[in-house]
């Protein structure tokens, strides 16, 4: 007996190690999977799940959140009944080794069936009418006496323009607004179809060529608020990042003039030898409000030092980065900037023109000057 | 036509089955033909399920480097569109092709060379989205296509792969959904009435009027697709008032219908299994029966619900809204049903019954799941979330592969003559479903939490970290559940326990005849009486209800001397060549313009086969 439970000790000894062993593994292999994200979004954000839906900060995101764990509970009482019903009827009616039970053969009983097939019915009506009074509520445009901001967004591959007409400015991937005030989105896309997400604010919307779509955003608190692209849009759709910066109305109303200033080309130094650089390569794409730099295929680059935050708000805004971006862009972000291969006479994404060292640095202190 | 001898004594078949790869290729058998389409579907489970091991590697830690960004496109596309169309849909078109005729009664399928032809184009089909990924990369712009995405970059093939390919493929389910129909309404035995067919043989049935009805819609997307990307024919053009919408109301007219064309299948499995393994018969059958035909009428009335951000009006919306809550009903009946055939019964837990009764338990989680994308404020939060990711999981693999698998274990000792291990088959159904829920449920939380769908990597810091590493630990434990199944299906041709006719004590006819079944299915048609007729040729009940067995059991009629001869079609080489005519047009296709001449050989190849079969003599001489 002893010895026989020596041997089972042993058995379930080894079976735990092969357990740990295994877990070792996978997490080896796991943090070997990992690589190195130039964002700190720690930096920026608060909490541990910063892009959850069930964490609302706004009006809208509050009223789909309460919605929400209505259906869940009712969801959440069936998922018991059922599953419980399962499996009392599974161990109850078990067939004992040796021993054959006597089943009666029952075909069905009509009167119970149609009262599981009625009670769904009153449950899902239950559910209907605060869906579809919710539906058409969320799907209104904000009243005129809300005094909503306007924001003008175009999706791009793979990256976010935001369009002040209120300020006459335009921005890229961090969209500031003012806190308690409606900001109602006017959307369409440049390319692909998109969608727009920012989980504590609202619900998605798709963001679609040839036509345009709305959202009302609203933020309770000031904060940074993060989202994403959420329609797949190609290569680098995971990498079509959203912050929202809610401020109070003093402070927004400090970055929109701040944003409304053109920049000034720089006379001297580093910087203006950046400009010479800028001025034959960066103009085919870019704006830079202020100087000849005037064409909108990639995002407007007037106020770039002034955020956090760039290509597609996935890599964190330092002069290193930058750097680092201009000598290699597809080695932070993938893109299809082929220049020998321009889909439909376009090229995707931000292309490596092979900048000299000196080339590098002179752009950065230019992009630097950018506030 | 071969024509062959009943058989006197069914231990000494006077008809042997030819071998060899030839009688494979030529084969119009029902049930070769099944058995390829289950090999060839099992062989791409294993290949999508690779797939999704490396997706779940990918995301296993923030900043994953197993996958770049444009491989890991390719995988989640080609995972989708391998399990939805190169494994579930030919996997119940295995159980469909081998059990339906035999179900109804039948010697083999009303068209068996279209039968064949169905399966050859599917193989190359498959073959053909296989090879993408050593000529310059497979599709990747999503197994649902979205377009304008899908018809950026012509430059890049990939996407024409994807629509061509896909675009064989349900040529090919439409061919077998053509003759299923068919054999359904001509082929039954005497005496088996609509209402007398097992639930299988309904599923089956409304699955082929959901695959008639659906695929043309996708035929004439993906054809819009491809002539956008070729011709520039402008169909999803915006710009030139093209309408990328409505290659979603295509995709999706199609694609829900198709969701239920994956789910059915199953659903009849486990209404087969339950009844014998609670030895009672199905609770409500035909409370079954109809909402299985409820929800293929419904099935096309719910697509707008994958629209619910795109931007459709609030009425359109709320309409989608009432429909998609609606076809629960149906669906809910259909699960109370099965409960209630458990319910009062003596129940074997053997493991088709655990898969069966898995199946219900998980589907159940995503029909509710399911549900709640109905409620358009909280799906606009939800819609291409890991949410959804999870729901489908629940839905496809806790329904269909669960369905499926229980199919497999109840119908192999049929199929082979062999019994598959218990205790392995237990440790396979314990593995996966753990394996599953460790997998998928976690997904709900990433979703909620805000973990959009299709991102080939996610920053630190927004907190998917922990049930990601947990996601990617269920998808591995899935993988030794599939091995376990691999072993035990391996081991079981040599030490397999014989099964005999009637290992599980069925209701229904195909546990009449041998197994594996002689070629012509049975010596004698049977003449039935009753639903689940072999049940009551082998129990009769007392006067509580109760089931007793009839003194002597029951033994299958042996055919006489004097029975006319049972006609089996002849082989034909005519369907495989045809479907490599496909396979020539659609590759050349992609190539254009060179390509043309390809193309051109490969319609040569059709013509040359479709004329040769329409010629071939009804009786071959030496047959």
């Amino acid at each position: 007996m002893i010895g026989h439970s020596r041997v089972r000790l042993g058995d379930a000894r080894r079976h735990r190690v092969v357990i740990l062993l295994v877990v070792v593994a996978l997490a080896a292999i796991a943090s070997a999977c990992s690589g190195n994200d130039p964002t700190n979004l720690a930096r920026v954000v608060d909490g541990a799940n910063p892009q959850s839906a069930l964490d609302p900060k706004g009006p809208t995101a509050e009223t789909i959140d309460n919605l929400f764990w209505v259906v869940f509970w009712i969801a959440a009482a069936v998922f018991f009944l059922v599953q419980g019903v399962l499996l009392i009827a599974i161990f109850r009616f078990r067939q004992r080794k040796g021993k054959e039970r006597a089943v009666r053969q029952v075909h069905g009983n009509m009167r119970l069936e149609l009262v599981w097939t009625i009670i769904p019915v009153v449950v899902l009506a239950v559910i209907a009418v605060p869906t579809l009074s919710t539906l058409f509520d969320i799907r209104s445009a904000p009243d005129p006496s809300e005094n909503a901001l306007e924001v003008e967004v175009v999706g791009h591959q793979w990256w976010w323009e935001f369009r002040y007409p209120a300020y006459g400015f335009t921005t890229a991937n961090e969209l500031h607004i003012p806190v308690d005030r409606p900001i109602y989105l006017t959307m369409t896309s440049a390319d692909v179809i998109h969608s727009f997400w920012v989980p504590p604010l609202n619900g998605k919307r798709d963001v679609v060529p040839g036509r345009t779509s709305n959202l009302t955003l609203q933020a309770d608190d000031p904060g940074v608020y993060v989202g994403q692209c959420a329609e797949f849009c190609g290569l680098a759709h995971a990498d079509m990042r959203i912050r929202v910066f809610a401020e109070t109305p003093d402070d927004f109303e400090q970055w929109a003039q701040d944003q409304q200033q053109p920049a000034v080309i720089p006379e001297t130094g580093s910087a203006a030898a950046g400009w010479e650089t800028f001025n034959t390569i960066c103009v085919a794409c870019h704006t830079v409000d202020g100087t000849p730099a005037q064409v909108n295929l990639a995002p407007n680059l007037t106020h770039l030092a002034s955020r956090t935050s760039f290509a597609g708000a996935t890599i964190d805004n330092t002069p290193e980065n930058l750097r680092a971006w201009l000598h290699d862009p597809s080695a932070l972000k993938p893109m299809r900037p082929d220049l020998n291969m321009p889909s439909q006479g376009r090229i995707m994404g931000m292309p490596n023109f092979n900048l000299t060292p000196q080339q590098l640095d002179d752009l950065v202190a230019l992009l630097e000057t950018f506030k | 036509m071969a024509t062959l001898t009943p058989t006197v004594d069914a231990a000494t078949p006077a008809h042997h089955a030819p071998s060899g790869v030839w009688s494979w290729l030529t084969t119009t058998d029902h049930k070769r033909i099944g058995l390829l389409y289950g090999v060839s579907a099992l062989l791409f489970f294993l290949v999508g399920g690779v797939e999704a091991l490396l997706i779940r590697l990918q995301l296993a830690a923030p900043d994953g480097t197993v996958l770049s960004a444009d491989a890991y496109n390719q995988m989640f596309t080609m995972h989708a569109t391998t399990m939805v169309f190169l494994v579930i849909m030919p996997a119940a078109a295995a159980f469909t092709n081998y059990f339906l005729p035999i179900l109804i009664g039948a010697r083999d399928v009303a068209f068996p060379r279209l039968n064949a032809l169905s399966y050859w184009i599917y193989i190359f089909g498959g073959l053909f989205l296989t090879i993408s990924f050593f000529v310059g990369g497979a599709p990747d712009g999503g197994w649902f296509g979205y377009a304008p995405l899908s018809t950026q970059v012509p430059e890049l093939v990939r996407m024409d792969y994807w629509a061509l390919g896909v675009q064989i493929l349900g040529l090919a389910s439409l061919l077998s959904a053509v003759n299923f129909i068919t054999t359904v309404f001509t082929m039954r035995a005497p005496g088996m009435t609509m209402m007398r067919m097992p639930v299988f043989a309904w599923m089956a049935l409304v699955v082929a009027f959901l695959l008639l009805f659906s695929l043309p819609i996708i035929a004439v997307g993906l054809f819009e697709v491809f002539f956008d990307r070729n011709l520039g024919t402008l169909f999803f053009d915006a710009a030139a008032g093209g309408r990328p919408i409505l290659w979603q109301h295509l995709f999706w007219l199609f694609g829900h219908p198709e969701v239920y064309i994956l789910i059915l299948p199953a659903m009849g499995i486990v209404s087969e299994v339950l009844p014998v393994f609670s030895r009672k018969p199905l609770f409500g059958r035909s409370f079954v029966i109809f909402s299985g035909i409820a929800i293929g009428f419904m099935g096309f009335g719910v697509w707008a619900h994958h629209m619910f951000v795109a931007g459709l009006g609030p009425v359109a919306e709320a309409t989608f809204a009432l429909t998609t809550m609606f076809i629960a009903v149906p669906t809910g009946v259909k699960i109370f049903n099965w409960i209630g055939t458990v319910w009062g019964g003596s129940v074997r837990l053997k493991t088709p019954m655990l898969f069966s009764l898995g199946f219900i338990a998980m589907f159940v989680i995503g029909g509710l799941s399911g549900v709640t994308h109905s409620i358009v404020p909280s799906d606009t939060q939800q819609h291409d979330t890991y949410y959804i990711v999870a729901h489908f999981h629940y839905v496809l693999f806790g329904g269909a592969v669960f369905g499926l698998f229980g199919g497999i274990y109840y119908w192999w000792p049929k199929i082979t003559g062999k019994l598959l291990h218990e205790g392995l088959g237990k440790l396979h159904f314990w593995l996966m479903i753990i394996g599953f829920n460790l997998t998928f449920a976690p997904m709900h939380i990433l979703g909620l939490r805000g973990m959009p769908r299709r991102t080939y990597r996610y920053p630190d810091g927004l907190g998917f970290e922990f049930w990601n590493f947990i996601a990617t630990v269920g998808s591995f434990t899935i993988a030794v559940s599939i091995l376990v199944f691999l072993v035990n299906a391996w081991r079981t041709r040599k030490r397999g326990e014989v099964a005999g006719n009637d290992p599980w004590d069925g209701r229904t006819l195909e546990w009449t005849t041998t197994s594996p079944p002689p070629e012509h299915n049975f010596d004698v048609v049977p003449v039935v009486h009753s639903e689940d007729d072999f049940w009551h040729r082998k129990y009769s009940e007392d006067e509580h209800g109760n089931a007793v067995p009839v003194p002597g059991g029951y033994e299958p009629p042996k055919a006489g001397q004097d029975d006319p001869p049972i006609h089996l079609p002849s082989p034909s080489y005519y369907p495989i060549l045809s479907a490599f005519g496909m396979f020539l047009t659609v590759l050349g296709l992609v190539y254009v313009p060179w390509g043309l001449f390809l193309a051109g050989a490969g319609v040569v190849t059709i013509v040359w086969g479709l004329f040769g079969w329409s010629m071939e003599p009804v009786t071959r001489e030496g047959h």
